[in-house]
């Protein structure tokens, strides 16, 4: 009979002491390592996803309001965007040393480009006789844009959102060289220890977050544009 | 302010540019890796994404394919390899890892260029009696060329920005200057790594939009001939 046989004395025989890809030990034993990475990824990509938004709501009404301001926001977006993820958490080490921060602040960097793009685009794309016709009602600027502009600007916003989130979530996974990676962490560690059954969760699971993750855009988007026909945005 | 002066300095010093392990083979490393994977998916996703936008089948195809492309990270991807029987040969995983992460981007907007052609121009080539294939070489590569390059030059700006997650698992190329600053805690040298990485990028994308500008005029005289 091939198969199951274990000399007296030796080791557990089972799929961690193999050291396999797909392990259910390594879920049922390290559970709790495993909870705390996965809240400490979407941790740091909610808040800086968050900060995201508030910082790239005003740039892009700034960028459409003010003619000039275009150039330099998308040049200066676009530039930030171009510096790589690994890059960009060294060059902020000096500010922000070895902590969250520096991951959440990196993060937020790269979401903005993708943020103020999209939701310029979606102002942009409001019909001049929409506006018109708001002025007309007796719309002041304020209120033009708070009810009128930003909500048609929103379908192309959420597209945005949703690539940056998506972005953001894989991207956590860097930060891992500092210490706050989330399950960048384990992948980290599951690499210099040769730890299969390690990486293929990690790994998997950051994919599973960050399907979910869009999946929960796309709903909110749908939701929150009832009047929308539902195609996807710029970029 | 300190910081920047310091990282200055090593980046000024000749001793950190020569020798093994000096800036000048970590930058050749780097660029080697980039052109290698930027030919090899441009190889694998350009015929790909022209027949089937000339086909106009498969948009669905590859548009899942770009959005699935963002949620894997190419960190994990390369370290999954790296622990794979592929492991042994050397930048092997990461020549992998990084072209899998260069295809959909260059695939989306090849298709999505091809697609992008006015179907009146292409009724018109089919009236001449065009072939499928001379409509495809002829008018639509063309017409679809600025899009096709748009993808180009965002593939080719993410790969210099990824490249450097190959030195995470031990690879080389400018990544390596930072992840080894990281275990001397130089932040100086972290920090002049990082300023090197991102010039390095800044100056791919600015060689590739010059090219962009350059290359569609030449297509178009191409036409008139």
């Amino acid at each position: 009979m091939p198969g199951k046989w274990t000399a007296p004395g030796a080791p557990p025989d089972d799929c961690l002491a193999r050291n396999e890809w797909i392990c259910g030990a390594y879920l049922s034993t390290r559970r709790e390592i495993l909870q705390d990475a996965v809240l400490q990824h979407l941790q740091l990509t909610a808040v800086s996803v968050a900060l995201a938004v508030v910082v790239a709501v005003p740039l892009a009404v700034a960028a459409r309001t003010a003619r000039w301001a275009a150039g330099p926001v998308l040049a200066l977006t676009t530039i930030l965007y171009t510096i790589p993820s690994l890059a960009m958490f060294s060059l902020l080490l000096p500010v922000y040393g070895l902590s969250a921060s520096l991951v959440i602040a990196g993060l937020v960097l790269y979401s903005l480009t993708l943020l103020v793009r999209n939701i310029l685009a979606g102002l942009r794309a409001v019909p001049e006789e929409t506006r018109q016709a708001a002025r007309g009602l007796g719309y002041g600027p304020l209120r033009l844009l708070l009810t009128v502009e930003l909500p048609l600007a929103l379908p192309a916003a959420m597209a945005g959102l949703r690539i940056a989130t998506v972005s953001a979530i894989s991207l956590v996974t860097i930060g891992a060289i500092v210490g706050y990676g989330g399950l960048g962490n384990l992948i980290y560690a599951g690499m210099n220890t040769y730890f299969k059954a390690q990486v293929l969760t990690a790994s998997v699971l950051c994919v599973v977050i960050a399907v979910a993750a869009d999946l929960l855009l796309l709903l909110a988007q749908r939701l929150a544009t009832p009047w929308a026909k539902h195609q996807g945005g710029a970029e | 302010m300190n910081t920047l002066s310091q990282a200055w300095s090593w980046l000024t010093s000749a001793d950190n540019w020569s020798g093994d392990g000096g800036i000048t083979q970590r930058l050749t490393e780097h660029i080697v890796l980039t052109v290698v994977c930027l030919v090899l998916s441009c190889l694998i996703a350009l015929p790909v994404a022209l027949v089937l936008g000339h086909l106009g089948r498969g948009g669905a195809l590859a548009v899942n394919i770009a959005n699935a492309g963002r949620a894997v990270p190419t960190f994990a991807v390369l370290v999954l390899l790296l622990l794979s029987p592929v492991g042994n040969f050397g930048e092997g995983p990461t020549v992998i890892a990084l072209v899998l992460f260069a295809v959909p981007p260059l695939l989306t907007n090849a298709y999505v260029g091809m697609r992008g052609v006015d179907r009146d121009v292409v009724a018109a080539a089919r009236g001449m009696g065009m072939t499928g294939s001379q409509l495809l070489r002829g008018v639509e590569l063309p017409l679809a060329l600025p899009l096709i390059l748009t993808g180009v030059r965002i593939a080719a700006v993410q790969l210099v920005a990824t490249a450097t997650i190959a030195a995470l698992a031990g690879g080389g190329g400018l990544g390596r200057i930072i992840t080894a600053g990281f275990n001397l805690a130089s932040t100086p040298q972290v920090v002049a790594g990082a300023v090197l990485v991102a010039a390095l990028a800044l100056l791919v994308e600015g060689v590739c939009v010059l090219g962009e500008r350059l290359v569609p005029a030449g297509a178009r005289q191409a036409e008139h001939r």
